[in-house]
C-alpha cells in the first residue's frame, strides 16, 4: 500500500509542477494546490499506513496508528489553506489592477 | 618602540584636521613635515645597533587566539626600507608645501600622504604575515586615495580604479601565499618560516606558495605583465608620484621578494621566474619610455625598467647581485625622487609635461636643469664615478656575468642575461637623454607655454638638491653607506654577515666594455631617435598590456553582462524550472553517488481496493487538471483530489485530518468560485509542443523524484517512531484521549500557537489586500 500511495503522491506533485511552469497565474495557484496535497499525502505515507486502531485512546487497545504525522499534517493543512486562500486573493487583485493574469505580461516594469 | 614609529603616522593623521584650519595662513603642510623628520632621526639613531649584527624587536597582542600579534623587527632590510620612507617621506613633504597651493584640500592630501606612510612603515617592518598583509592592503588603499587626489578629473579616477584593481588583485594572490606559508611552517612569524624553510621548499604547496607570493610582489612592483597601471598613476600629484611610485610603494614588491628570498634563493624556478620577470620589464620598459611624450610618464615606464632590474638581481641570487640590487634601490629612490620633482618643477613653472612643447628651458631654469642632468646621468649609468648609478649598474653586469647555473635551462638562460641586460641599459641610456636633452637643450618655444618659465622657488628646490647631493656623495663616497646600510641589509637578505667592499673604480674589465658599448650604442640610437621612433606604431601597438587590461576589463563587464541576462529574463516559468532540474539532478545525483535507492516489499501494509480506487480516482483527476480549460471544471477535478484525500485520512485512521479536509477542502472550493468569476476564464495553453514537451519532462522527473525519495526512505527505517511515548502518556501527562489533538495544543502547542500566526497574517494581508485599494498613488 505504502508503494502505491507514493506512486500517487508524485503524480498529484507531477501534476502540480506542470501547473506550476503555465502561464496563466490561476493554473498556478491550483498547482500549489495539488502539491501540497500530495505533500501532506507524502508524510501520511511516510507515518506507515493501516498499523492499528485510529490514534484515539481506547481500553484495552495496545495498538494505534502513529499520531505524530497526522498531528503535523493538520497544521501543514491550515497553513497551506492560510497561503491558498492568500494567493487566491492576490491574484484577483493582481488581475483588477493589471487587467492580465498571463506571467508573461506581468514581467517586472520597464524602467528597471 | 617600534610599534610608536609605525603608529605615529596614523596618530598624526587623525590630529592633523585640527591645526589645519581654513584659511590659516600657515601650510598644512609644515605640520606634518615633524612626523617623517623625527621618525628618520629616531631610525637612524638605531644604526649602531644594527651594525653589530643585532636586531630590534617589539611585540604587542592584537589577537593571540589566532596568533596574529603586533610583532615587529628592525633588521638589515627593514631599516634601508624605513629610511627611505622616512627621509624621501620628508623631502616629499616638504617639496609639497611649495608645490600644493592652499586652496586644494591639504588635510585631505596629508591625512592619506600620513596613512600610506604609516602602512608602508608597517609593510617593511612587520613579522607576522597577516600584518604584513593588513599595511600591504592599507598602501593599496592609500595609494588609491592619492592617485584619485583630483577625483575630478576623469584621467585620475581612472588610474586610481586601475592601481586598485591590480594591486589588489596581487594582494589577495599575496594573502593566499601567505596563509599556505603559515601553514606550511606551522607559524605565522615571517623570521620564523624562513627559518623551517626547508619544510616550504619540501612542501607540495611550494609552487602555488611561490607563484602566488610573485604575484603579489609583482603586481605591487610593477612588473611584467602587470605594469601598465604604473604609468597611469601618474594622474597623481606630483610628491605622490615622486614618493610613492619611485621610492616606497613600488619597492614594496621588491620588499617582499627580498625578504622571502631566504627560502627560495638557490632554487632553479624562482631564478628563471624573478629573473626573466625582471629582465622582461627592464627591457620593455626602457624601451617604451622613449615613446612617451608626458615627462612623468617617461619616468614611470623608468620606474618600471629600473625595479625590473633590481627584480632580475634578486633573482640571480648570489652575493655581488643582492648586494647590487640592494644598492641600487637606494639608488633609484634618490635619483628618481630628484627626477620627479624636477618634472614637477617644470610643471609648475610652464604649465606643460608635454615634452614635445618643452625646450631649451636650460637658460630659464638653471639650477633645475643641472640637477636634472646629474640625475639622468646617473640614471643612464654615465661611466663617470661621480654618479652612483653607474657604480650599481657596473654591479649589475658584473653579477649578470658571474651566474652559475648547472642545471639544463636555467643553465642556458643564465647565459643570456648579460645579453638581456646590455640591450635594456642601452635604452635607459637613450631615454635619460631623450628626457633631460628634449626637456632643457635646443629652442625654446615660449609660445607655446602657458607661464613664462623661470627658476623654482628655493623651497621648491631644497629637495631635489638634497637628493642629488646623495647621488654624488654616494658616487664618490660608495662605502660612506656601505658598511652601515648596505652591508646589514644584504646580511638579512642573505642570511650572513659578509662585507663586500664596493669598488670606487673596477679597473678595465669586462663590466666597463659593456658599460661603454651601452653609452656608444645609446648616444647612436639618442641621435637617431627621430628616424626609428615610428617603430612604436607596430610593437607594441596592439599587443601592449594596457590593451589587454582594458579588454579584460570589458570582457568581464560584457561576459557577466550577457551572462546575467541569459538568465534572469523576467519570467517566474524560467526560474521555476531552473530550481526544479537543479533540485532534481543533484537529488538524483546524490542518491546515485551514495547508492540510495532501496525498495524493500517487507513490512507494507496490505493493499486493498477502496483506497486503490479511491487513489487511481484522484491520480486521474490530477493529471486531468493539465487539460482544464473550463473554471468550473478545474474546480470540480481539483475538488476530486481534495475530497479523495479526506477519504483516504478516513481509511488510514486519521479522523481529526479527514475532518479538517473536508472543510477547508470546501472553503477552498468555495474561494475558487468566488475568485474565478472575476478572474478571466481559464485559456488554453498557446506553448510551443517544444515547450510543453519540456513542462512535462521537468514534471514528470520531479514526480517520480519524488516517488523514489518516498519508496526509499520508507524503506530504510533506522529506528522506531517515537508514537510510544505520545501513545502511553497522552492521557498520564496531557489528559487526554484524543492523541493527535493533546499532541496539537498540549506536547507541540507551540506549532499550533504560529500556526494561528499564520492564519491571522493571512486573513489580515487579505483584508488589507482588499481594502486598500490604490487610490491614485499607486505606479502602474
Amino acid at each position: 500500500m505504502e508503494i502505491l500511495m507514493s506512486i500517487l503522491a508524485g503524480t498529484l506533485f507531477a501534476a502540480g509542477v506542470y501547473l506550476i511552469l503555465q502561464k496563466q497565474l490561476l493554473k498556478i495557484v491550483l498547482g500549489t494546490a495539488l502539491l501540497s496535497h500530495g505533500a501532506h499525502l507524502f508524510i501520511l505515507t511516510m507515518g506507515k499506513l493501516n498499523r492499528g486502531k485510529p490514534p484515539i485512546l481506547i481500553e484495552g487497545v495496545k495498538n494505534y496508528t502513529d499520531p505524530l504525522p497526522q498531528a503535523l499534517i493538520l497544521t501543514s493543512i491550515v497553513i497551506s489553506f492560510g497561503v491558498t486562500s492568500f494567493l487566491l486573493v492576490l491574484a484577483y487583485r493582481t488581475y483588477q489592477s493589471n487587467k492580465t493574469d498571463m506571467m508573461d505580461q506581468l514581467r517586472g516594469t520597464d524602467d528597471e | 618602540m617600534l610599534h610608536f614609529y609605525i603608529f605615529a603616522p596614523f596618530f598624526a593623521a587623525l590630529l592633523i584636521g585640527l591645526f589645519a584650519k581654513k584659511g590659516s595662513r600657515i601650510h598644512t603642510g609644515w605640520f606634518v613635515l615633524p612626523v617623517p623628520a623625527v621618525l628618520f632621526i629616531l631610525f637612524c639613531s638605531k644604526l649602531p645597533v644594527l651594525a653589530e649584527g643585532k636586531i630590534v624587536q617589539s611585540v604587542a597582542n592584537w589577537i593571540p587566539s589566532l596568533d596574529i600579534q603586533l610583532s615587529f623587527y628592525l633588521d638589515g632590510l627593514s631599516m634601508l626600507f624605513s629610511l627611505l620612507i622616512t627621509g624621501i617621506g620628508s623631502l616629499v613633504v616638504l617639496y609639497s608645501i611649495y608645490y600644493l597651493s592652499k586652496k586644494e584640500q591639504l588635510v585631505h592630501f596629508y591625512v592619506y600622504l600620513l596613512l600610506f606612510m604609516g602602512s608602508m612603515l608597517g609593510v617593511v617592518l612587520s613579522d607576522n604575515v597577516f600584518v604584513l598583509y593588513t599595511f600591504w592592503e592599507f598602501t593599496s588603499i592609500s595609494s588609491f586615495l592619492l592617485i584619485g587626489f583630483w577625483f575630478y578629473r576623469e584621467r585620475s579616477t581612472y588610474g586610481a580604479q586601475k592601481s586598485m584593481l591590480v594591486t589588489v588583485f596581487g594582494g589577495l594572490a599575496m594573502l593566499g601565499a601567505l596563509i599556505l606559508l603559515s601553514i606550511t611552517a606551522e607559524t605565522n612569524s615571517i623570521r620564523e618560516i624562513i627559518a623551517n624553510r626547508t619544510d616550504i621548499i619540501e612542501s607540495d604547496l611550494f609552487i602555488p606558495i611561490l607563484i602566488l607570493l610573485l604575484i603579489g610582489a609583482f603586481t605591487k612592483s610593477a612588473q611584467f605583465p602587470f605594469h601598465s597601471w604604473l604609468p597611469d598613476a601618474m594622474e597623481a600629484p606630483t610628491p605622490v608620484s615622486a614618493y610613492l611610485h619611485s621610492a616606497t610603494m613600488v619597492k614594496a614588491g621588491i620588499y617582499l621578494v627580498a625578504r622571502f628570498s631566504l627560502i627560495f634563493s638557490g632554487t632553479d624556478i624562482f631564478f628563471i621566474i624573478v629573473t626573466g620577470a625582471g629582465l622582461i620589464t627592464l627591457c620593455i620598459g626602457s624601451f617604451l619610455a622613449s615613446r612617451q611624450t608626458d615627462l612623468k610618464g617617461i619616468l614611470a615606464y623608468s620606474t618600471i625598467s629600473q625595479l625590473g632590474m633590481i627584480m632580475s638581481m634578486l633573482g640571480f641570487g648570489t652575493g655581488v647581485a643582492t648586494l647590487a640590487a640592494i644598492f641600487h634601490i637606494f639608488n633609484h629612490a634618490t635619483f628618481k625622487g630628484s627626477l620627479f620633482m624636477i618634472a614637477g618643477i617644470v610643471d609648475h613653472e610652464t604649465g606643460t609635461r608635454d615634452i614635445r612643447r618643452l625646450g631649451g628651458l636650460y637658460t630659464f631654469m638653471p639650477i633645475s636643469a643641472t640637477l636634472a642632468f646629474f640625475g639622468a646621468f646617473s640614471m643612464a649609468g654615465i661611466p663617470l664615478p661621480i654618479f652612483n648609478g653607474f657604480l650599481s649598474k657596473e654591479m649589475f653586469f658584473d653579477a649578470s656575468l658571474k651566474l652559475e647555473q648547472t642545471s639544463g635551462f636555467a643553465a642556458t638562460f643564465a647565459q643570456w642575461v648579460p645579453f638581456l641586460a646590455v640591450a635594456g641599459s642601452i635604452f635607459t641610456f637613450v631615454y635619460s637623454m631623450y628626457l633631460v636633452f628634449g626637456t632643457f637643450t635646443g629652442k625654446a618655444k615660449l609660445d607655446q607655454l602657458e607661464k613664462k618659465p623661470h627658476e623654482a622657488p628655493i623651497g621648491m628646490l631644497i629637495s631635489p638638491i638634497v637628493l642629488i647631493g646623495l647621488v654624488v656623495l654616494i658616487g664618490l663616497l660608495p662605502n660612506l653607506i656601505n658598511e652601515p646600510i648596505l652591508a646589514p641589509a644584504v646580511a638579512s637578505v642573505r642570511g650572513d654577515l659578509a662585507l663586500i667592499h664596493l669598488k670606487f673604480w673596477h679597473g678595465l674589465n669586462t663590466p666597463l666594455y659593456m658599460s661603454l658599448i651601452v653609452v656608444i650604442l645609446g648616444i647612436l640610437l639618442s641621435l637617431t631617435l627621430k628616424k626609428w621612433q615610428p617603430v612604436y606604431n607596430r610593437v607594441p601597438g596592439k599587443f601592449s598590456t594596457d590593451r589587454v587590461y582594458q579588454g579584460l576589463v570589458n570582457g568581464l563587464l560584457t561576459f557577466s553582462k550577457i551572462l546575467t541576462k541569459s538568465y534572469m529574463t523576467g519570467s517566474l516559468r524560467l526560474y521555476t524550472s531552473i530550481i526544479l532540474v537543479f533540485l532534481v539532478i543533484s537529488t538524483s545525483a546524490f542518491i546515485y553517488m551514495t547508492d540510495g535507492f532501496k525498495i524493500s516489499f517487507d513490512n507494507l501494509a496490505p493493499v486493498t481496493w477502496p483506497e486503490v480506487l479511491i487513489g487511481s480516482v484522484m491520480a486521474v483527476a490530477a493529471i486531468a487538471t493539465i487539460w482544464m480549460n473550463q473554471r468550473i471544471a478545474a474546480i470540480i477535478v481539483i475538488g476530486v483530489v481534495g475530497y479523495g484525500l479526506s477519504l483516504l485520512f478516513v481509511f488510514f485512521r486519521a479522523p481529526d485530518l479527514a475532518l479538517t479536509q473536508l472543510i477547508v477542502e470546501t472553503i477552498t472550493v468555495a474561494l475558487f468560485l468566488l475568485c474565478f468569476a472575476h478572474l478571466p476564464k481559464l485559456k488554453k495553453s498557446d506553448k510551443k509542443s517544444f515547450e510543453k514537451l519540456l513542462d512535462f519532462v521537468i514534471a514528470a522527473s520531479t514526480g517520480a523524484l519524488l516517488t523514489i525519495v518516498a519508496i526509499s526512505s520508507h524503506s530504510s527505517q533506522y529506528f522506531d517512531s517515537i508514537a510510544k511515548y505520545f501513545v502511553d502518556n497522552s492521557y498520564k501527562l496531557g489528559g487526554g484521549d484524543n492523541i493527535v489533538n493533546v499532541i496539537l495544543v498540549d506536547f507541540r502547542g507551540l506549532d499550533t500557537l504560529f500556526e494561528i500566526a499564520v492564519l491571522g497574517l493571512a486573513a489580515l494581508g487579505i483584508f488589507a489586500m482588499i481594502k486598500y485599494r490604490d487610490k491614485g498613488d499607486m505606479n502602474h
